[in-house]
């Protein structure tokens, strides 16, 4: 009876420890999710602070956060202006975007014998993805990359099967440099394509293409590298041919770091400049503008606060491109506005 | 009034105990806890269809039955369809069972009849322990095995047909297809199919095949023209539980089926079926109407299945009355 007793004083104890700790809950886009555990891991060693984050995709991030079931979203593309409404009618209040990292979406391709970098024009990535280009030896892809023995293949278009927001960025691009794309197709985080198969998750796009000889696909640059795949040099507003790379996808972010907006929705696919990859992207963490936990409010803006100065030295090791120091500062400021 | 209650409660003949007493006794008590359980599947069930009923509002009032004809499925412009998915999924199952059906019954009338006892243990254990594969794994052996080697069979299978290859097996082939996700249900559905038709071929009696055997037929005979007939909506049974799994099957399909929303007379093209629909999609639908029309597949699928296993029922109805015991 003594040990019985002992025990639930310890159980209650152990119970009452768990009520004081503040839990917060995340969940949303897949392709900042490596860096986003590692960030929730230091900080939980740091502060002693445990944040969860459940890795389900943007849509995932935006329907949760919009019916209030968790403490903070995350997305890849920033919330539209009816989204933003819906929230609005659905909450009471406004939804903070932060952004976090930098991503890209990369052409990645798979043609038996073709082992140089090739080039695509922004015509030609339309081309292939309505379905009016359709063989590897296309004039528009054999314009751009002289020297190259591209073969009289059809290609094989691969994208990808859920809504995402790699084809998100993808899409929104093709939107920005074609008009055709944007009256037939539409911007959106999944899309009625014309052409090609889909596959599910980058991993499945990534191994589709590399299962399918003479197959073109989009997937997340930090994907592409560690499946070791062919992916090409894209032309850029100012008509260079850049590959993406940390480096390409920061001088992307630069220059809309001139002019963010207030709110921080802000596309910087197609963004001019030299040296700039244009298919880049910012994600972002989106947090409600009142929480009404204190204990939550403070853990929040002090995880924001800490990602952005210490957070982002860690950004280059896992490859994912770090915010330009004027969108930090910005930030920093909008922290204030959690109420 | 008080006298004539009490003549009432005197007249009642003894023994007899109050309902609360008759309610706790053992077998009405059974009873109870038996109705309660058979009405809570019901009420289950009920609240499942009212649930797709209700969230698929917005969608069923925007299209209406255009929902069930209409193949666009344009989450950027809010235009949604559901035939390409009802196509695959219909196709799917269908071929599933075309390729599964004849191997796994003969596989069952191998193992119960012709197998000795021994192997046939060893085999039935193995072919059970085939069913409880999860999905997600088959759906991987799928796309990592069996699509590469489909990649290299199906152009052989094409060229034999020379420069004109009917219309089922037309078009370029991709490794993922319709025809790849027929033939990755058919491995996941053979064994019910194996393992329920051996149990039915094994209960048929044995006065039979003794009987037919003193007859002078041979072992085959007996076996195709007696105990097969004798076990057949058993075995229909089992068809039908395969069947069923197929329609709901949704990881392993959309792993191999190439999720392109089109209906194509060729089994070679990509598709997408209903299960695999909502399964990628559900958790990144943004917008209450693509919701709404996710949760409307679910209703279809819903329905399909009613349908088909009502037809199911029938079919066994109507053949049951031919002198099968079973």
């Amino acid at each position: 009876m003594k040990r019985f007793t002992t025990a639930l004083v310890a159980l209650t104890m152990v119970a009452l420890g768990a009520i004081g700790q503040t839990l917060i809950n995340g969940g949303g886009a897949t392709f900042p999710y490596p860096m986003y555990s590692k960030w929730f891991n230091d900080y939980k060693a740091k502060k002693g602070v445990q944040i969860n984050y459940q890795s389900k995709g943007s849509g995932f991030g935006v329907q949760q956060i919009t019916a209030g079931t968790v403490d903070f979203g995350a997305s890849d593309y920033a919330l539209t202006d009816e989204q933003l409404k819906e929230f609005r009618d659905k909450r009471g209040m406004d939804v903070l975007e932060f952004p976090t990292v930098l991503g890209a979406a990369v052409p990645a391709y798979n043609i038996p014998g073709v082992t140089a970098t090739l080039n695509f024009t922004p015509e030609a990535l339309a081309g292939i993805y309505l379905g009016r280009i359709t063989k590897w030896n296309d004039p528009e892809l054999v314009k751009a990359n002289a020297g190259v023995n591209l073969p009289n293949k059809d290609i094989v278009v691969v994208h990808r099967a859920e809504g995402s927001g790699t084809t998100f960025i993808w899409v929104d691009y093709l939107c920005k440099v074609n008009k055709e794309w944007e009256t037939k197709v539409g911007r959106g985080g999944s899309v009625n394509w014309p052409v090609g198969l889909s596959s599910q998750g980058n991993e499945g796009v990534a191994g589709q293409i590399l299962q399918t000889p003479n197959s073109l696909g989009y997937v997340e640059l930090t994907y592409a590298i560690q499946n070791k795949m062919r992916y090409g040099n894209v032309k850029n507003a100012a008509g260079e041919f850049v590959q993406a790379s940390l480096a390409s996808v920061t001088a992307a972010a630069a220059v809309a770091a001139k002019n963010m907006p207030e709110d921080f929705r802000v596309s910087i696919t197609n963004a001019p400049g030299k040296g700039v990859y244009p298919i880049s992207s910012f994600t972002w963490l989106l947090v409600p503008e009142k929480i009404s936990d204190p204990a939550k409010k403070k853990v929040i803006t002090d995880f924001l606060t800490w990602m952005l100065k210490d957070g982002q030295t860690m950004t280059e090791a896992l490859s994912f491109a770090q915010l330009p120091k004027e969108v930090v500062a910005k930030e920093v400021k909008a922290i204030a506005k959690i109420k | 009034m008080a006298s004539s209650a009490t003549t009432v409660q005197e007249i009642r003949p003894p023994g007899r105990i109050s309902f609360v007493g008759r309610v706790l006794s053992g077998d009405n008590l059974a009873q109870t806890v038996a109705f309660i359980c058979a009405t809570l599947i019901l009420v289950v069930t009920a609240a499942l269809v009212f649930e797709l009923w209700i969230h698929s509002a917005i969608s069923r009032e925007k299209f209406g039955f255009h929902f069930l004809f209409t193949s666009t499925w344009d989450p950027v412009a809010g235009n949604f369809g559901a035939l390409p998915f009802v196509y695959g999924t219909v196709m799917t199952s269908a071929l599933a069972l075309l390729i599964a059906v004849p191997f796994g019954v003969g596989a069952a009338i191998f193992l119960a009849e012709l197998a000795p006892p021994k192997l046939s243990d060893g085999m039935t254990f193995l072919i059970e322990l085939l069913a409880a594969v999860p999905s997600v794994i088959i759906g991987l052996i799928g796309f990592l095995v069996l699509v590469p080697m489909l990649s290299v069979v199906v152009p052989a299978i094409k060229d034999l047909f020379g420069d004109h290859p009917p219309f089922f097996f037309s078009g370029p082939f991709y490794g993922v297809s319709i025809f790849s996700a027929g033939v990755v249900l058919s491995v996941m559905v053979a064994p019910f199919i194996i393992s329920v038709s051996r149990e039915v071929l094994l209960a048929v009696p044995k006065d039979l095949r003794e009987a037919a055997l003193a007859l002078g037929a041979t072992r085959w005979e007996t076996t195709w023209q007696v105990v097969v007939p004798d076990a057949r909506r058993g075995i229909m049974g089992s068809i039908f539980l395969a069947l069923a799994r197929a329609l709901g099957e949704t990881m392993a399909v959309t792993m191999v089926i190439g999720n392109t929303p089109k209906i194509s007379a060729s089994l070679l093209a990509p598709g997408n079926s209903m299960a695999s629909v909502i399964a990628s999609q559900f958790t990144e639908a943004v917008g209450n109407l693509y919701l709404s029309s996710l949760i409307e597949v679910g209703l279809v699928l819903f329905a399909l299945t009613i349908v088909l296993n009502g037809a199911a029922r029938l079919l066994i109805l109507a053949t049951g009355d031919k002198g099968a015991s079973r």
